[in-house]
């Protein structure tokens, strides 16, 4: 096994096969990372983390396309992660997001790699956080991460980036859409895509009706609307300022410390299942469970707690 | 039942299915990946007209198993071995490199020499190259 710190100075100075072979470990749940993951977390260069999140068809891909393009004008390297569904049933799973982004596939200062969702239910797959570590390490700035086509809660995107775009388009449907809980609730940056096509400017306007009557979040930090039209570029060198200029809020205090709550919250979960399911006591208590002997919060309780 | 709990706990094949060249024709490379997805492989479909320099760079960033390509254009012979050339000069020497479409018998011995693994011609069923890529990519890094 090479050094740790042979394997991260590789990352850090932008060799490309290094960091490939470094996402699949981590995509992988390769335990042999585990010793890494500070020195991992300590080479992070304070990239900026974006969430591209929004239905399927709606034109993520196309539109991380495009602010790829914009941000590449103005000297960033760019890291992509895009999410793709797996199939419940065999595991498998078909990633198309390079179709859209052709565009930079020759450009060294590009980094885009499909992640497929492996089964988390809330768009992205449970390694994205750590992937998206790996990608700042290895300098890339912005850092997006592209969700899976979105329905209306899957909104695990916004507990991990620092600014959450949720992209609509002109025919998402009445107010009553405009008004549900989530998904738009979890918005930074409102962007109404497709914005040649009829209706787009109505869409927008729903969404400002819907905002300047929202409670909570909302109502305290109401996110900018903007329309877009991806393939043609139009509006997305206004949305890179918007995303860009969002950079200092989502670093206050306290946004840091939420962002720590859900991070925490993660790491805990995955760890005590994992420490449960190598204790002596686990077979026995999914048996109990199983033939209804013990209700499964107790049994939780006491494989946490140890026999 | 047993093997579906072990092929959920081994970290799944990932395979490049890539259209090298001018062709615009896709319907097959897009039943394969369906069909790989379905024996439960992760897929990266590139889609159409990749040069060999964008198949590779694709495939060293998503750190693929398998290339696959499909070609019926018939420049065959002067794509397939560049793609394994400059993966070579990557050092992707551990991936598998396959090739389906339409390719003359005449032309396998020398597409196998210029390092193409196999080639699967029309009539192919997706088991077989499904078993294929299970048998001959590489083994899992762990």
């Amino acid at each position: 096994m090479p050094d740790h710190a042979d394997l991260l100075g590789e990352v850090a100075s932008g060799q490309r096969r290094p960091l490939a072979r470094l996402l699949t470990r981590i995509e992988n749940g390769d335990p042999s990372l585990r010793p890494m993951l500070p020195q991992l977390f300590a080479a992070s260069r304070g990239a900026h983390l974006v969430g591209i999140t929004g239905p399927p068809g709606s034109g993520k891909s196309s539109l991380v396309n495009a602010l790829t393009a914009e941000w590449r004008r103005r000297g960033r390297r760019v890291g992509i992660l895009a999410v793709d569904p797996s199939s419940p049933y065999t595991g498998g799973s078909i990633m198309g997001d390079r179709i859209r982004m052709m565009d930079h596939a020759a450009d060294r200062d590009v980094f885009m790699r499909s992640m497929a969702a492996r089964g988390e239910l809330g768009g992205l797959a449970a390694t994205t956080w750590i992937a998206a570590a790996a990608l700042d390490a290895a300098g890339y700035d912005p850092v997006v991460v592209e969700t899976v086509g979105a329905g209306q809660s899957e909104i695990e995107i916004a507990r991990l980036a620092e600014t959450t775009i949720v992209v609509e388009v002109p025919e998402m449907g009445d107010e009553v859409q405009a008004i549900k809980a989530g998904l738009l609730e979890v918005a930074d940056v409102l962007v109404v895509n497709k914005g040649d096509r009829p209706g787009a400017d109505r869409a927008a306007r729903q969404l400002r009706a819907m905002l300047s009557t929202a409670g909570g979040r909302v109502a305290r930090q109401p996110p900018p609307i903007l329309v877009t039209t991806a393939i043609a570029g139009t509006g997305v060198a206004e949305l890179v300022e918007t995303v860009d200029a969002h950079r200092a809020t989502a670093r206050s205090p306290e946004m840091a410390r939420q962002r720590a709550v859900n991070q925490l919250r993660r790491a805990l979960a995955s760890l005590a299942a994992q420490r449960a399911e190598e204790s002596p006591a686990w077979s026995a208590t999914v048996d109990a469970v199983a033939d209804r002997d013990l209700d499964p919060v107790t049994a939780a309780e006491r494989l946490l707690h140890g026999p | 039942m047993n093997d579906q709990t072990d092929a959920a706990r081994t970290s799944p094949i990932r395979v490049l299915i890539a259209k090298p060249g001018l062709d615009g024709h896709d319907r097959g490379a897009k039943v394969l990946a369906r069909g790989l997805r379905d024996e439960g492989f992760e897929v990266i479909y590139t889609g159409l007209r990749q040069t060999p320099e964008m198949i590779v760079d694709a495939a060293e960033q998503e750190d693929v198993d398998v290339i696959g390509m499909s070609i019926l254009s018939g420049a065959h012979m002067a794509l397939l071995p560049r793609v394994v050339e400059l993966a070579r000069e990557r050092g992707l020497d551990d991936v598998l490199i396959a090739a389906g479409g339409i390719i003359p018998d005449a032309d396998i011995t020398a597409l196998k020499t210029a390092g193409i693994d196999e080639i699967f011609g029309p009539g192919t069923s997706i088991g077989q190259i499904a078993r294929y890529f299970r048998e001959h990519a590489r083994q899992a890094s762990a």
